[in-house]
C-alpha cells in the first residue's frame, strides 16, 4: 500500500487568540512570537496512514507545499513514522489558492510514482477552506471521501466512516482514492526518540515547479482563481460583566441572582 | 465577461422539506440577483421532491430546476455532482450559493473544479462589488481569528454560505415562479463511492441545534463523570449539553456534542461556557449566541472577551452553587 499525505506548515492555530496579528500591508498574518507548526489536520492525516499502514504494510510518503519550509517543522510526519517526505518549496508556489495548490500536489503525486491512498486534513487552519482533498480527487479523476473517522482496506476496497452531524455513513470506494481525515479518527500519537533519530537521517526530496511539469508561471500567485481583496480581524466590543464575591459560591450566587434580575434566565 | 447569467441557490432537502439553510440562501441569492438586475433560480435534487416547487418559489425564487428521481432519495456525492454539473452546464448562472453541510462541504469544491471555477467556503457575508459586479465573499480564516474578502474571477463562483449567517425571506405564498423538470439520465459509470449506511447515533433529549440554552464544557471539565453536573444544569434549563472539542476527542461526550468550526454551529439564547478557553474555533460556533455565560478560572481566558456575564472560578465550586441558586430562584 502506497500511501500520500498532503500536509503544510501554519501559524500555530492553537496559540492565544490574543497573539494573532495582521500585517495588513502584506495581507498576512502571523502569532506574534510563536513559532509555526505542522497543520493540525494534517497530523490526523499523518495518523490514519501509520494506522493504514500498521493493519496492512506499506510506505508513506509526505508531501508539503510551501516557501522557505522549516526543516524542523515539516519533518515531523516523518518522526511519527512516516517514511519519505516530498517538499515543494519554491517561490514560484508563493500566493497560490486551493486550485493552484491542488494542482502543483496533484503533479508532484503523479511523479512520485504508483500510489493507491491519497489523505489530506480535512481542512487547514489557516484557510479553512477544505479543498485540497476534493480538488485533487477532480485533477485526477480519483473517488473522493471526506471526513473519515475510520479508515479500513480490505481486498483493495476501502470502507470508510464518514462523520455527519446526526451520526456517520458508512462509504466503500475502488482505490486508488482520495480520503481526507476528521479528528474523530483518533489523536496524533507523539514522535519517539526513535522516530526523532529516523526523521534527522531522512533528507527530504525538494521539487521545483518544473521538477514536475508545471512552467514556474503556471503555479502560485499567477494562477489564482480567487483573489485575496482584504483581511481583517473582527472586533467585539462586548464588556463582560463579572459576579462578585468573596468565594466561588458567592460568585455563584451573585451570578444567579443577576442573570435573574437582568430577565436572561 | 461570460455568458453566465443570474444567481442560483442548490437546496438540500431532507425528509421532505428544504433545509433552514437552503432558505438562507434564497434571501441572500434574492438580494443578489436583485442588485444584479438578473434572476434567482433555485436546484432540488432528490426523490419526489418537486412538490416542494412552491415552497421554494415562497422563500424568493424565480425558476426552480427539478431534478426529480426516485435513485436519487438518497445522497450519494458522485452522482450528485454529475447531476448538478448537468444541470448548471444548461443553466449557467453566474453565482451558485451552497450551504456549508455535512454534503455542502464537499460538493461545492468538486462540482467547482469539475467546472473549471473555484469556490469560497462557509461565507459570513456576500455582496455584490458596485465596480466589478464580482461577488464580495466574507469567510472566516485562521479558525476565526480573521475574516478575509475573496473574489472569484472564474465563472461560476461558487460559494457555500455558514449556517445562519444569512437571512431567510418570511416566506411570501403568493409568490409566482416557473418550475422546470431536468431529467436525472444517470449514467452509472459515474459512480465510484457509495454510501452503504447511514447510522444515526441518537442523543437523548434535545438536540443542541434546537435548543434555546447550551450548556456547554471544555477541557477543563475533566471527566464524562463532570458531563454529568451540566446536564443537571442543562435540564433545570430545559436546554442541551455541548462540548467543545477535546471533552469530545476524549470520549467524554459524544462527538455529535462538539461546537465550532468543525462541529455544530449554534445560536441559542444562551450560552453557557464551562471550563471552556474560547479559541477562535470554538468561537465560530457559538458567537452567534445571544447572551454567553462563561465560567473559567482563568481571568485572561478568551472567552471572556466575548462573554456577557462570568464568573473567575473553579467551576467544581462554582457550578453546584450556581445551580443550586438557580433553583431556588426558579421555583419562587
Ligand atoms: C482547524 C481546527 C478546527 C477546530 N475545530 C474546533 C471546534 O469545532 N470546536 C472546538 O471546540 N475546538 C476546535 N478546535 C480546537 C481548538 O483550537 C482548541 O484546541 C479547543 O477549542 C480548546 O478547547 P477547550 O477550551 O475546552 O480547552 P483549553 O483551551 O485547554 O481550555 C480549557 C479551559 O478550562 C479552564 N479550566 C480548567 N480547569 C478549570 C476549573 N477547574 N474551573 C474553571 N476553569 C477551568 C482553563 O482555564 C482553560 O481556559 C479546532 C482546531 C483546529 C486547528
Amino acid at each position: 500500500m502506497n500511501i500520500i499525505v498532503c500536509v503544510k506548515q501554519v501559524i500555530d492555530p492553537e496559540a492565544p487568540p490574543a497573539s494573532f496579528k495582521i500585517d495588513a500591508a502584506k495581507n498576512r498574518a502571523e502569532m506574534h512570537g510563536v513559532p509555526p507548526v505542522i497543520d493540525p489536520y494534517g497530523e490526523y492525516a499523518v495518523e490514519a496512514g501509520l494506522r493504514v499502514k500498521e493493519a496492512g504494510g506499506g510506505k508513506i510518503t509526505v508531501i508539503s507545499l510551501g516557501v522557505n519550509l522549516l526543516r524542523e517543522v515539516v519533518k515531523k510526519p516523518l518522526a511519527m513514522g512516516a517514511d519519505e517526505l516530498i517538499l515543494l518549496d519554491d517561490e514560484a508556489y508563493a500566493g497560490g489558492d486551493s486550485w493552484s495548490n491542488a494542482y502543483s500536489l496533484a503533479m508532484a503525486i503523479k511523479k512520485a510514482g504508483a500510489f493507491d491512498m491519497i489523505l489530506c486534513g480535512r481542512e487547514a487552519s489557516d484557510t479553512n477552506a477544505g479543498q485540497t482533498g476534493p480538488a485533487i480527487s477532480e485533477i485526477l479523476g480519483l473517488p473522493c471521501i471526506t471526513l473519515a473517522r475510520k479508515i479500513e482496506v480490505k481486498d483493495s476496497q476501502l470502507r470508510i466512516e464518514r462523520v455527519n452531524s446526526s451520526g456517520y455513513d458508512v462509504i466503500e470506494s475502488p482505490l486508488p482514492a482520495v480520503v481526507t481525515v476528521s479528528n474523530e479518527i483518533g489523536q496524533p500519537r507523539y514522535p519517539t526518540v526513535k522516530g526523532i533519530m529516523a526523521a534527522k537521517k531522512i533528507e527530504p526530496v525538494i521539487w521545483k515547479p518544473t521538477d514536475i511539469g508545471i512552467e514556474a508561471a503556471g503555479t502560485g500567485a499567477n494562477t489564482q482563481r480567487t483573489k485575496l481583496r482584504k483581511l481583517f480581524q473582527p472586533v467585539y466590543e462586548g464588556k463582560c460583566d463579572f459576579a462578585a464575591g468573596d468565594s466561588p459560591e458567592e460568585m455563584a450566587v451573585d451570578l444567579a441572582v443577576k442573570l435573574r434580575q437582568a430577565k436572561v434566565l | 465577461m461570460s455568458d453566465y447569467e443570474g444567481v442560483a441557490v442548490y437546496c438540500e432537502t431532507k425528509e421532505d422539506k428544504i433545509l433552514p439553510i437552503a432558505a438562507e440562501g434564497l434571501g441572500i441569492g434574492r438580494k443578489l440577483a436583485d442588485t444584479l438586475g438578473q434572476k434567482l433560480s433555485a436546484v432540488i435534487v432528490g426523490g419526489n421532491i418537486s412538490g416542494l416547487a412552491q415552497q421554494i418559489i415562497s422563500c424568493g425564487a424565480d425558476k426552480v430546476y427539478i431534478v426529480d428521481d426516485l435513485q436519487l432519495k438518497d445522497y450519494q456525492a458522485d452522482v450528485y455532482i454529475s447531476v448538478l454539473e448537468k444541470v448548471i452546464k444548461q443553466v449557467k448562472p453566474q453565482i451558485i450559493i451552497m450551504g456549508q453541510t455535512d454534503y455542502g462541504r464537499e460538493l461545492a469544491p468538486r462540482l467547482a473544479f469539475r467546472l473549471g471555477t473555484a469556490a469560497t467556503m462557509d461565507c459570513v457575508d456576500l455582496a455584490i462589488d458596485a465596480e466589478s459586479k464580482r461577488l464580495l465573499q466574507t469567510k472566516p480564516v485562521y479558525g476565526g481569528n480573521a475574516q478575509a474578502v475573496f473574489i472569484t474571477e472564474t465563472d461560476p463562483q461558487v460559494v457555500t454560505i455558514r449556517t445562519k449567517a444569512m437571512e431567510a425571506l418570511t416566506p411570501d405564498t403568493s409568490r409566482k415562479g416557473e418550475s422546470v423538470t431536468i431529467p436525472a439520465d444517470l449514467d452509472a459509470s459515474v459512480i465510484k463511492t457509495k454510501t452503504l449506511e447511514r447510522v444515526v447515533e441518537e442523543v437523548a433529549g434535545i438536540k443542541i441545534e434546537d435548543a434555546q440554552v447550551v450548556v456547554a464544557g471544555g477541557r477543563g471539565i475533566g471527566s464524562a463523570d463532570g458531563f454529568k453536573q451540566l446536564d443537571e444544569l442543562a435540564k433545570l434549563l430545559k436546554g442541551a449539553v455541548g462540548a467543545s472539542r477535546p471533552p469530545c476527542d476524549n470520549g467524554w461526550i459524544p462527538d455529535m456534542a462538539q461546537v465550532g468550526l468543525t462541529g455544530k454551529i449554534i445560536a441559542p439564547e444562551i450560552y453557557i461556557a464551562v471550563a471552556i478557553s474560547g479559541s477562535s474555533q470554538h468561537m465560530s460556533g457559538c458567537s452567534g449566541s445571544k447572551t454567553i455565560i462563561a465560567i473559567n478560572r482563568d481571568k485572561e481566558a478568551n472567552i471572556f472577551r466575548q462573554a456577557r456575564f462570568g464568573v473567575i472560578g473553579d467551576w467544581k465550586k462554582v457550578l453546584p452553587a450556581f445551580t443550586q441558586k438557580l433553583k431556588e430562584l426558579m421555583a419562587s
